[in-house]
């Protein structure tokens, strides 16, 4: 990780060479523009970074490359023709493939049946194994992982399995690899390798574009940086023209006001105090992935924790709201130890979650929208075990109100609310219950600025009426924003807590992110 | 990104909704018309058909997996399946039988005679055992609610088979000396000209009916089908809902092996072979969705009588028994196809999100 960038490529003198480049790439999603008139290049045997925060528009703009959706307008530029791509097996055709930051691969088949997996090479008797096994071990020789053909996959390491990745993807002659987010699930040393690997295909004239937010990492095995902001690009430039601080800048630019912490309340008792908290990892439980974590959180007290994917954020909220177990120490809401007690009854002694993904853990999708807010706080409209259709559409109307959630009615599908209004339902859903602490994981992940702002205003308006609020973010901005105290986790850990006064580069330095020189 | 698509195709659903609202009528009322043209049709084709006699005659069948099926609903509703209806069903009228024989006590050399009521009771006591087994299987040791519930179903026939190494009890009628008389009562007698079987029937839709909608239970089995995680986040004790869906299915069965018995008057072991997979197809003719959270009492009654009226209707007009087999397969996939077509909108718009292969949050609620 604390590796010096030494590979800096502007030793050949070679011009680069375009091997494909975006003219006026834009992608909007009903009234929602998620990617604005991009423009850039990827060169010959060169990785290209894309930078930018989350909902910049970076997954966007790889998953046009890629073929997985179409642009809304401009061109894509392949060996100088243009080109457009129906799917991601087109795209393929034309010698682009991408790597997904969840795996694709087959966990339960060998490595050779998931490299030729969906064509295989046909024999008179059936399938060719040998013809599989042959080409299979030669891939593996030459990214210097010499794993056997038949290994199933499930046996390999997160970064073997990568590899393997890899190797599917240069089975099909790809001359432009994507790579979205490849270290975040590795270890340094498997990092390494990965890098090596890059270095090799770039040796053999393979284009990378590269999606981190390691930035430092990533800067290590950078030849062109693009930097995207809310679906512009908004600078782009060689290796030996950037540093990290430009990265930052770009990436960040002029803030938009997400407001501030909340003043002018009296801060009450701890309410919510985490003790020595651990929990083991699910596929290695020898490993933590939280380590004796201690936080105590005031009534009236906005909480930020800022980390990156795999700091055990997640993992620490749910594991509070009663959904992971912990392997040690006690979760005490208000002086009482609730570690014992059941996600409802955390839920009916006021400790809620909003989680992270809002489709998977979040919304009931058959449901209607009224039903969605109403669904955690049952018991407010029972009566005898009746449900009372009045008092329901009561708390429904207060939640819709609350949090301003902009729908045709109570009746409407969730699914035809906006991302943002989804999120409020989820948050709404929560507040209904009246609780005294909230947890919010990434409460602002795939949401427009706008919405972003009125849920962290939200947030402030819970504070000062003496809602204690812890929330979990990725993104600097956010940190700067509503919270009274930021704590940075790193690899289970708290490994720095700030006032509301820190700055982007404090936060930076302690999450190991970056230094900035 | 993928929820800003969501809402996208989402709008244009809506939109669709109001250029044909027609076919989409009868699309959501399919069960409906089918059930009208099926009365119909038969209607002309025999004169017997539509008379009082034999509507309540087809209306006291219906009524045995009927009472399935509003079990079953229960269970598809939280994304589960139940397998052992049929099975529990023939073990209840076993039981129901013997309990009727009388129970001799070796040790004290008395038999105990049970009056009627004391029957139906340890009767559906049987039925919630049996569907407790399933839950606790499926809900705590997250077996697939498919095996766990075909190995009932295997479980709970051959128990019934053991119970008299395969005869039939004939005599239910009890005695008037001994205080067990009123068996018949349960659906082979009328009351108002209508077979106790059909009101027995109907009372329980009618309490389903409240249990679903006018009940937290009811809003958390249809959360619990729809997503569970989300269910359980939001302090819905899901797997306690799992536990209790499977054994109202239980006590369903077991009202309606009383119900077939008391129709019979007799108690056979084999009573009630494949009716599982009668009341699955007429849940899902209903328009409830297999993968959970969609679906309603209404619908599962008139997927149960559209059943029941088409193979009495293929009966009366003579058409021979191996057709009518075709002709039920060919109705129920017909209806799953239908259920497809009314949820694809949305299953498509939740396509992009779940982006290269990661699991859908629908497919998700299937396994547990």
């Amino acid at each position: 990780m604390n590796e010096q960038p030494l590979n800096r490529p502007a030793a050949d003198d070679a011009p680069d060479e375009v091997v494909l480049s975006a003219r006026h790439v834009a992608k909007s999603f009903g009234s929602v523009h998620a990617l604005k008139s991009v423009n850039f290049d990827i060169h010959r045997g060169r990785v290209t970074t894309l930078f930018g925060e989350n909902g910049a528009g970076k997954s966007t703009l790889m998953k046009i490359l890629s073929g997985v959706i179409q642009p809304s307008s401009g061109e894509i530029i392949l060996d100088g023709r243009p080109v457009s791509f129906a799917s991601t097996v087109d795209a393929q055709r034309h010698g682009i493939s991408i790597i997904h930051q969840e795996l694709s691969l087959a966990p339960n088949l060998s490595v050779r049946d998931n490299i030729f997996m969906g064509r295989e090479l046909g024999g008179p008797g059936g399938v060719n194994y040998a013809e599989e096994a042959r080409q299979t071990k030669a891939l593996m020789a030459e990214l210097d992982e010499p794993i056997d053909p038949l290994t199933p996959v499930e046996d390999l390491r997160l970064g073997q399995q990568q590899i393997v990745e890899i190797a599917r993807a240069l089975s099909v002659n790809s001359r432009i690899l994507i790579m979205d987010e490849p270290t975040s699930a590795l270890s340094a040393s498997e990092v390494e390798v990965l890098f090596r690997v890059i270095r090799d295909l770039k040796a053999r004239g393979v284009s990378i574009v590269y999606i981190s937010h390691h930035l430092e990492e990533a800067l290590t095995i950078t030849d062109h940086a693009v930097v995207l902001r809310d679906g512009t690009m908004t600078a782009h430039g060689r290796r030996d023209e950037i540093d990290l601080e430009w990265i930052v800048r770009n990436m960040v630019g002029e803030n938009f006001d997400l407001g501030s912490p909340p003043t002018g309340h009296r801060m009450g008792e701890v309410a919510l105090s985490l003790e020595d908290i651990s929990i083991a990892d699910v596929a290695v439980p020898e490993r933590s992935v939280v380590d004796h974590l201690s936080l105590q959180v005031r009534a009236g007290e906005i909480v930020c924790i800022y980390g990156l994917m795999g700091a055990g954020r997640t993992e620490l909220l749910e594991c509070a709201a009663g959904r992971v177990p912990m392997s040690g120490g006690r979760v005490v809401l208000e002086g009482v130890d609730v570690s014992q007690l059941s996600i409802a009854e955390r839920i009916a002694r006021g400790l809620v979650l909003v989680p992270e993904d809002r489709q998977r853990d979040g919304l009931v999708q058959t449901m209607s929208v009224g039903q969605n807010l109403s669904l955690a706080s049952i018991g407010a409209f029972t009566r005898w075990l009746m449900t009372s259709s009045r008092r329901e559409q009561g708390v429904i109307r207060e939640s819709i109100g609350n949090v301003h959630i902009k729908t045709d009615g109570p009746e409407a599908s969730i699914g035809s609310l906006s991302g943002g209004n989804q999120q409020k339902v989820v948050i709404g859903k929560m507040l209904a219950t009246h609780p005294q602490v909230v947890l919010l994981d990434e409460p602002s992940r795939g949401i427009d600025i706008g919405a972003k702002a009125e849920v962290f205003r939200l947030l402030a308006e819970g504070a000062s009426k003496g809602l204690a609020v812890v929330f979990s973010t990725s993104e600097l901005g956010e940190c700067l924003s509503v919270a009274h105290r930021v704590v940075v986790m790193s690899r289970g850990r708290i490994a720095a807590e700030f006032g509301a006064d820190v700055t982007r580069e404090e936060i930076m330095a302690a999450s190991g992110e970056a230094v900035v020189a | 990104m993928s929820d800003i698509s969501q809402t996208a195709s989402g709008e244009q659903s809506r939109k669709g909704r109001g250029s044909f609202d027609l076919g989409r009528m009868l699309l959501e009322g399919r069960a409906f018309f089918a059930l009208i043209a099926i009365i119909i049709i038969f209607s002309i084709l025999s004169p017997v058909y539509f008379t009082t006699n034999n509507m309540l005659t087809m209306s006291s069948h219906v009524a045995i997996f009927g009472l399935l099926s509003l079990g079953m609903l229960l269970v598809i509703l939280t994304g589960g399946i139940d397998l052992s209806v049929g099975s529990t069903l023939g073990l209840s009228g076993m039981v129901a039988g013997f309990l009727m024989q009388g129970v001799t006590l070796e040790s004290a050399g008395v038999t105990l005679y049970f009056p009627v009521w004391a029957v139906v009771i340890l009767t559906c006591a049987l039925g919630a055992f049996v569907g407790a087994i399933n839950g606790i299987l499926i809900a705590w040791f997250r077996v697939p609610a498919f095996v766990a519930t075909l190995g009932m179903l295997y479980v709970a026939r051959g128990a019934a088979l053991l119970m008299t190494n395969g005869l039939t009890y004939n005599n239910l009628g009890g005695s008037p000396e001994l205080g067990n008389t009123g068996f018949d009562w349960l659906g082979f007698n009328r009351l108002f000209g209508i077979p106790v079987g059909v009101l027995i029937f109907a009372a329980v839709a009618i309490v389903l009916i409240f249990v679903l909608n006018r009940t937290p239970f009811g809003r958390w089995i249809y959360s619990t089908g729809g997503n569970s995680r989300a269910a359980e986040l939001s302090g819905v004790p899901v797997k306690r809902v799992q536990v209790l869906v499977y054994v109202l299915s239980g006590v369903c069965a077991a009202i309606a092996g009383l119900v077939l018995s008391s129709q019979l008057t007799s108690a056979g072991p084999t009573a009630g072979n494949t009716y599982e997979l009668t009341a699955i197809a007429g849940v899902v003719i209903g328009g409830a969705a297999l993968t959970g959270g969609r679906g309603n009492v209404r619908g599962t009654l008139l997927g149960a009588f559209v059943i029941g009226f088409l193979s009495d209707g293929l009966v009366i007009i003579g058409v021979s028994s191996y057709w009518q087999t075709v002709f039920m397969g060919a109705v129920i996939v017909l209806a799953v196809l239908l259920n497809s077509i009314q949820y694809r909108g949305r299953k498509k718009s939740a396509k992009p999100a779940s982006g290269s292969g990661s699991a859908s949050p629908q497919s998700g609620t299937t396994g547990g």
